[in-house]
């Protein structure tokens, strides 16, 4: 089972870069997004190409397995990796959907004014899911409550009333990549801003704001 | 005073724990509608009587009802909100098919509301199961009701009645534990 996969970029005529990655790397690979998914008070870009090439590595598995003798000590050994595999994609895929129930106006919001090229934080299903949500939660307020209420007064701005993700929350975080003169913002007004840098390999507990673009980076990996 | 039902509906939930959904007060929200139809009325006439009487004296009160019903929304809504949040919990630990005990609880639209958008991602991705990491490989359990046949992953199939002991592997009895039909058995 050592065979390479591939993972392309977003459009393949846009001049994508290949990436080669064995099984072990790509398996790493999801295992850093799902730390990084379940540490971030935001939802993170999404990573589609992991999730199905991981998919496909299951299939393979699941396959192989199905050839091999039966009552073989390997099965069950590959059984359970695969369980666990299995879990580490379900579990990423639930932390997901859990925070675009949590802050769906934002999220939508902020995919209208996404561009062409920027990376989404929604992979197609998810975005359908996420407009799905909220026509629900907007219908199912209009017809229990807001449709017998003063005509003035019958819609809700859900961007202004749903909570945003809180930024300020603080998370632990490794340095993978050497990274010099980060600015980090006062939090109250006695202090001043003053600038850090991280040495590879060093961990710390900071503001998620003031490093969010090194997560979306692969700079640091929150822990 | 105004708003007293609205603040009693928020104070409820705000009373009980979180993972807990009380009864839908289908009561309560019917009298925080009544309540803000009649201030709008009267809020309505004296509208009319500043326009064309020109009271602008009856300017203050109208302010002051206009904040309740702003109020009484708020209250509404959040109580509603609130309740859907402590649904969707309970269904992501749960999975699809929530106990009758809490169903009970529920209104009749917070029932049909939920469902389709999880199902249209489930047959994308298996999501309510693998919700733990666990050592073994197979479970024993013991069948709780008469369920019959039931396929296991190398084609050979397992009769499950009442009281029968099986190993069967992982994945394939969490869903019927959930349901109620296995029982896990820790010996």
């Amino acid at each position: 089972m050592t065979e390479e996969l591939d993972l392309t970029g977003q459009d393949s005529d846009a001049g994508s870069e290949e990436v080669v990655l064995t099984p072990a790397e790509l398996i790493e690979r999801l295992e850093q997004a799902w730390m990084n998914e379940k540490f971030a008070p935001e939802l993170l870009e999404s990573k589609s190409e992991i999730v199905e090439c991981v998919m496909e590595q299951l299939d393979h598995m699941e396959e192989n397995l199905r050839r091999a003798k039966k009552g073989d000590l390997k099965v069950s050994i590959h059984r359970m990796e695969m369980e666990r595999i299995r879990y580490v994609l379900s579990s990423y895929l639930r932390c997901r959907l859990m925070k675009i129930e949590k802050f769906f106006p934002h999220i939508l919001e902020k995919e209208k004014t996404t561009h062409e090229g920027e990376l989404s934080s929604l992979s197609p299903e998810e975005l359908v899911f996420a407009k799905q949500y909220m026509a629900n939660t907007e219908t199912y307020l209009r017809n229990v409550a807001l449709k017998h209420m003063p005509p003035n007064l019958q819609t809700v701005d859900l961007l202004r009333s749903v909570p945003k993700p809180d930024l300020d929350s603080y998370v632990f975080l490794r340095v993978k990549e050497r990274q010099e003169n980060i600015l980090v913002e006062p939090e109250t007004d006695e202090q001043r801003d003053y600038v850090i840098d991280l040495e590879e390999g060093s961990q710390h507990l900071i503001r998620y704001k003031t490093i969010a673009p090194l997560v979306a980076s692969g700079a640091v990996q929150l822990i | 005073m105004f708003c007293e039902k609205a603040m009693e509906l928020v104070r409820e939930l705000h009373r009980a724990p979180e993972g807990e959904l009380p009864a839908f007060s289908e009561d309560g929200l019917r009298q925080v509608l009544e309540e803000m139809k009649a201030l709008y009325e009267q809020n309505q006439s004296d509208v009319n009587e500043v326009k064309s009487g020109g009271r602008s004296d009856l300017i203050p009160t109208i302010k002051f009802r206009h904040c309740s019903l702003l109020r009484n929304r708020r209250c509404a809504v959040a109580y509603l909100y609130d309740r859907l949040l402590r649904i969707r919990a309970l269904r992501w630990e749960y999975g699809s098919v929530l106990p009758n005990a809490l169903r009970f609880h529920m209104s009749a639209e917070e029932k049909i509301g939920r469902i389709p958008s999880t199902q249209k991602l489930e047959t994308h991705y298996v999501l309510f199961s693998d919700t733990a990491i666990s050592r073994k490989n197979l479970y024993e359990v013991r069948c709780l009701k008469d369920y019959g046949e039931f396929e296991v992953d190398d084609g050979t199939s397992v009769l499950l009645k009442k009281n029968s002991q099986h190993f069967l592997p992982r994945w394939k009895c969490e869903q019927l534990v959930r349901q109620g039909v296995l029982e896990h058995v820790l010996s």
